[in-house]
């Protein structure tokens, strides 16, 4: 047993002994539970205790806890112990406290009043150890009972250096607990700002790195209030690197001055961006070219602290040349200084060296400096025996590819993927697939790429990724043939990953015609192929070769008696999976009742799919959140249908060129049943309800909650989602009466963490004040993890305008600022009160508001940008808010609308008439009114909803 | 920092501090899955290692490993000088510290901590002044231990 210092607990000792003595776990529960009895009796008992044995037995208890066993007694001797006038008693008390109570105990109160008591003893060793037992439970009782005092010990004159210290972080803690624990006025101002700012110039450099932490916090909250900090904390920065290691005494860490604080200062800079004051600026830049030149120095020591502390400087320094993106001169220096690093003898040098090059390149002014160690990285991936480390290469190697070396990069990580560790496979799978994508000029490749991905690594080619070279495939009719002829080619391999089996099913049913004329691929070599991986398949993907099938059906009609004996074996036609019986037989009944003509136009090749981001980068996004840069999209080139493009519009084609399969889709043709009719529909959207949403509607569901907002989409309606993001979702509910607006907006945080400061502001107010009121009552600045809350906004109509109000909502997600601006659903036609009249009246006012060279009126002629369909238009029509005339204009194929548009000042009467010309599928659009900039603003909203 | 471990090469939890306030169940369960991820690695790998949101950095120490939880942008060497600070004062406490001081003296490797870290940020980088504060904290349980001695003899 070790000698003991201090005041020891021989019967702790004692026991701790006995626990250790004991030869099997029960052993140690007999010998704990005996003990527990012990204490129990002893606390229970009517012998009082002395404050030595309450200690004893408390600790005891700790370290039963300790040890991994639940303790449910003792917390009451516990707190007795904090009124102990003995120090030792007091200290194991806070322990206990600390370790074992946890945030919403009934025994707060008490405990909070035992700290009291001691924050104001006069022995700073006393009200340490209150600090430490706030800082250590922190819970919101604490905040508000110590939100007061303890910044006003950390600013206050005659408070102890060690006390200042304490108290700095101790009201960190309550700040990040309870963020409104420091109180400040409308402005975000604060009475404590300045004399907080200030510590950063204090004598003692203890206090100066405890404060540095609080004030970052601060900064994080309110940059504005705290720009002050910026310039402090330059010049101590400067002090410090150009200090030798003797002037900062203890605090020379292994020969570099002050590591702690510097790293701290350095990220506290990195809140803000380069400074605007030149003379800060050139000063900050001498610090960090004295730390980079330091770098360079033969080292003081051959201790790794020291390296480590050295190099933990000039890694923070990086990180903020980095963040402030203006110094090309530093930021390729940074890099050089890193490429040493590569080959470092030091693993750890290497895996920090290899994740801060990942943000160089993202940097314009460095990715070219990183581009030149791109050898070395392929190696670290290749050949490091560390998988993090491979991991953090693999992601340079993702950051520094671009046009003119993605073929090399691509093709090094398929190789390497081949002899991966698992636990990176996916990600690595999504990375090389988004590369290609990113980068391919030539399309074979990216399909050569793909394939190789999944005969390669084919379990971690997820969904996304094969959804997505169908996608693309699709749309591009210069690769069609190719691809037909390379899944064909890579379907003959014995084994096959049934992910192969799907993207060769899927393209080959749509284009497998194009390589049926070469004997080694005819229809019938086509069908056998892949019908001989049929019986291997998990049901998803048989039933998406019966898809293919159907359309061999169309495609070929030699193999048509094949496939139909095949859709007639029971192991189909009566399978157990509900999917396939009804698929075969819907198909079986498709090739047997439609005519050729109905079966091509039901078949039909797949329409284009929607421009749109990847819904490959969307995974990316969220299995790393924060390391995919924001503002990467996929160049649009590689989205846009080629040229000789097939028709955009599957059900539109089918109303224009076959009145028989318009038929058969509009329901009422007697050759289909109600089967059929649900069963072409299934086949237009060929996967659609297999996979709940499948190819299309799969993707763009991710897709859609990147961002959907579309404000176009409220014109004519006053209630649905405005914005939604993979972090909130804005909703509005609005209603208007004459002149007055009521919305109400709903934000929703979708993610498991609050999102802190949350705030909404009017953009550019100036710009509203005297067209319209708008009050926007204040919010709560916490939204919490997966709650909705609610903002009302009062708004006026003063006079007509033009566009329509933007917020700006932001708030704080994970420490990182966010920002998103909405524009509010509140367009001048909301103010529209629908006016009835006659066809007489009608005409008369028309005539009166203008003739063809009148300024009141705006007309505007536009192409379709729907089907012309006239009941959504006159649901969108009595949307808009005007009145929908009946029975008023000659022709019953136009529509005509009153309404009068309310201001506070005046009224504006206002009409509309619009006239659809099927034929050329074009509309003309007439506003006429007693206002021109009206007659403007009311044409412009509503031309582009049709 | 979000939480400090120590634990033996037989994978026994010797010290556990957290910073960041959860249930018992998802401590010991953290706890589990970092000791046996931690133990698996090799000796020359590299002490970083990513886990969830967070980063672990540990170092080993004779027959004790000393883990710490961090954010992603705090600084990771500086983290393993906090772990070897904190060993350094260990030592100059106890001299030369091994398994046993801090098993026997739990409750001092806390109150030790306790000078170094609050609220999980440093406090006090220098080990002279964090060595002060707990031989503060010493004598006054001695004048204590004394003073009640004497009152036992009945000289007080």
């Amino acid at each position: 047993m070790p000698a003991v210092r201090g005041d020891g607990m021989r019967g702790l000792a004692v026991f701790i002994s006995d626990i250790r003595n004991c030869k099997s776990k029960e052993a140690e529960i007999k010998r704990i539970n005996k003990e527990l009895a012990n204490i129990r009796s002893k606390f229970k008992g009517d012998k009082t205790l002395d404050g030595y044995q309450k200690k004893k037995y408390v600790c005891k208890l700790l370290f039963i806890f300790l040890l991994g066993h639940d303790i449910d007694f003792g917390h009451m001797e516990a707190v007795n112990l904090l009124s102990s006038n003995k120090y030792s008693e007091k200290q194991i008390g806070y322990l206990f406290i600390s370790v074992l109570v946890n945030t919403n105990s009934d025994l707060i109160k008490l405990i909070n009043q035992s700290i009291k008591n001691d924050l104001q003893s006069r022995n700073s060793i006393h009200v340490n150890l209150a600090m430490q037992c706030i800082a250590n439970i922190g819970s919101r009782d604490m905040a508000e009972a110590f939100g007061y005092d303890i910044p006003k010990l950390l600013v206050s004159g005659d408070t102890m250096d060690v006390v200042k210290q304490s108290a700095a972080l101790c009201f960190l803690r309550l700040l990040r607990t309870n963020p409104d624990v420091i109180p400040i006025d409308s402005n975000g101002a604060s009475e404590w700002t300045s004399r907080i700012v200030h510590l950063l110039n204090d004598q003692h450099l203890g206090v100066v790195t405890a404060a540095v932490s609080l004030i970052d916090a601060l900064v994080k909250r309110n940059p504005k209030e705290y720009k002050a900090c910026v310039s402090f904390a330059v010049s101590r920065l400067s002090r410090i690197v150009t200090a030798s290691y003797t002037d900062l005494q203890d605090y020379t860490y292994y020969f570099v001055p002050a590591p702690w604080l510097s790293v701290k200062l350095l990220r506290l800079l990195q809140n803000y961006s380069t400074p605007e004051d030149a003379g800060v600026r050139v000063r900050l830049n001498e610090c960090l070219e004295a730390i980079l030149n330091k770098a360079q120095d033969a080292p003081k020591s051959k201790k790794v602290q020291h390296s480590n502390a050295k190099n933990a400087v000039l890694f923070e320094a990086i990180s903020l040349i980095i963040h402030n993106d203006s110094e090309p001169n530093l930021l390729v220096r940074a890099c050089n200084q890193l490429g040493q690093f590569l080959s470092n003898r030091e693993t750890n040098l290497r895996y920090l060296a290899l994740e801060s090059m990942c943000l160089l390149a993202n940097s314009e002014f460095s990715h070219e400096a990183v581009k030149k160690h791109q050898e070395v990285v392929i190696l670290s991936m290749k050949m490091e025996k560390d998988v993090s480390v491979r991991q953090q290469a693999v992601d340079l190697l993702y950051a520094m590819c671009d046009k003119s070396n993605s073929e090399e990069i691509v093709q090094e990580m398929l190789n390497y993927l081949e002899t991966a560790d698992y636990s990176i496979r996916e990600e690595m799978v999504l990375k090389v697939a988004i590369l290609a994508e990113k980068y391919a000029t030539d399309y074979t490749w990216y399909v050569d790429v793909i394939l190789n991905l999944i005969r390669i690594a084919g379990d971690y080619v997820s969904e996304e990724v094969w959804y997505r070279v169908i996608q693309i495939v699709i749309n591009r009719d210069d690769v069609q043939g190719y691809a037909a002829k390379t899944v064909f080619e890579a379907l003959q391999a014995p084994a096959c990953h049934e992910n192969m089996v799907k993207v060769g099913g899927y393209i080959l049913g749509e284009f497998g015609n194009l390589i049926a004329g070469d004997t080694r691929s005819a229809p019938n070599v086509q069908f056998q192929l892949l019908h001989s991986k049929y019986h291997l398949c998990s049901p998803m993907t048989r039933a998406l070769l019966l898809s293919t099938y159907v359309k061999f059906i169309n495609l070929f009609p030699e193999v048509k008696t094949t496939i139909q004996e095949i859709l007639k074996q029971d192991s189909n036609l009566r399978s157990a999976d509900a999917e396939l019986q009804q698929r075969a037989s819907e198909y079986l009944q498709l090739s047997k009742i439609v005519s050729t003509d109905v079966l091509a136009t039901v078949l039909e090749e797949m329409p284009s799919f929607p421009e749109r981001e990847s819904s490959i980068l969307a995974v990316l996004k969220k299995k790393k959140p924060g390391r995919v840069p924001e503002t990467e999209t996929l160049e649009n080139h590689s989205l846009q249908p080629s040229p000789i493009n097939h028709q955009n519009n599957h059900v539109n084609n089918h109303t224009n060129s076959n009145s028989n399969s318009a038929d058969l889709l509009g329901l009422s043709t007697p050759v289909a049943s109600t089967t059929h009719t649900s069963n072409a529909n299934v086949l237009v959207d060929v996967l659609g309800d297999l996979y709940g949403g499948g190819v299309s509607t799969g993707s763009n569901s991710l897709n859609a909650s990147q961002n959907n907002y579309n404000p176009k989409k409220f014109i004519c309606k006053n209630n649905g989602v405005l914005f939604e993001s993979e972090l909130i979702q804005v909703g509005v509910k609005c209603e208007f009466k004459r002149n007055l607006g009521r919305l109400g907006l709903f934000y929703g945080n979708k993610t498991t963490i609050p999102l802190q400061n949350f705030s909404t502001v009017l953009s550019s107010p100036h710009l509203w004040v005297t067209k319209l009121a708008i009050q926007i009552k204040p919010i709560e600045p916490i939204l919490e993890a997966g709650a909705q809350i609610q903002q009302l906004a009062i708004i006026e109509c003063v006079e007509e305008y033009t566009d329509t109000p933007v917020i700006n909502v932001s708030f704080v997600y994970n420490g990182v600022p966010q920002n998103v601006s909405v524009k509010l659903p509140v367009t001048l036609n909301k103010f529209f009160e629908p006016t009835e009249m006659n066809s007489e009246s009608f005409f008369a006012r028309w005539k009166n508001l203008g003739s063809n060279h009148d300024p009141q009126k705006s007309q505007k002629i536009f192409k379709a940008s729907q089907p012309m369909d006239q009941v959504s238009t006159r649901t969108k029509l009595s949307g808009f808010g005007m009145q929908l005339l009946d029975g008023i204009d000659p022709n019953p194929d136009n529509f005509v609308c009153a309404g009068i548009v309310h201001t506070k000042t005046q009224q504006i009467g206002c009409l509309l008439r619009l006239e659809p010309n099927k034929q050329a599928q074009m509309y003309r659009l007439t506003v006429r009114s007693s206002k021109e900039p009206v007659s403007i603003e009311i044409c412009d909203l509503l031309a582009d909803q049709f | 920092m979000h939480f400090m471990l120590l634990f033996s090469r037989q994978g026994k939890l010797r010290l556990q501090k957290w910073y960041v306030a959860h249930p018992d169940k998802v401590k010991k369960k953290i706890t589990r899955e970092l000791i046996t991820t931690i133990l698996a690695r090799k000796p020359k790998m590299c002490s970083f290692l990513e886990w969830k949101e967070l980063k672990i950095v540990y170092k080993r120490y004779a027959s004790l490993y000393f883990c710490c939880a961090i954010e992603q942008n705090d600084n990771e060497l500086l983290t393993l000088e906090i772990i070897h600070r904190y060993v350094e004062l260990l030592d100059k406490y106890f001299g030369s510290v091994c398994e046993l001081d801090i098993i026997f003296n739990f409750e001092k490797a806390y109150f030790i901590l306790d000078e170094l870290l609050l609220g999980g940020e440093i406090q006090e980088t220098s080990k002279k002044n964090v060595l002060k504060a707990i031989s503060a904290q010493d004598l006054l349980q001695e004048e204590e231990a004394v003073e009640g001695a004497l009152k036992e003899i009945g000289l007080l």
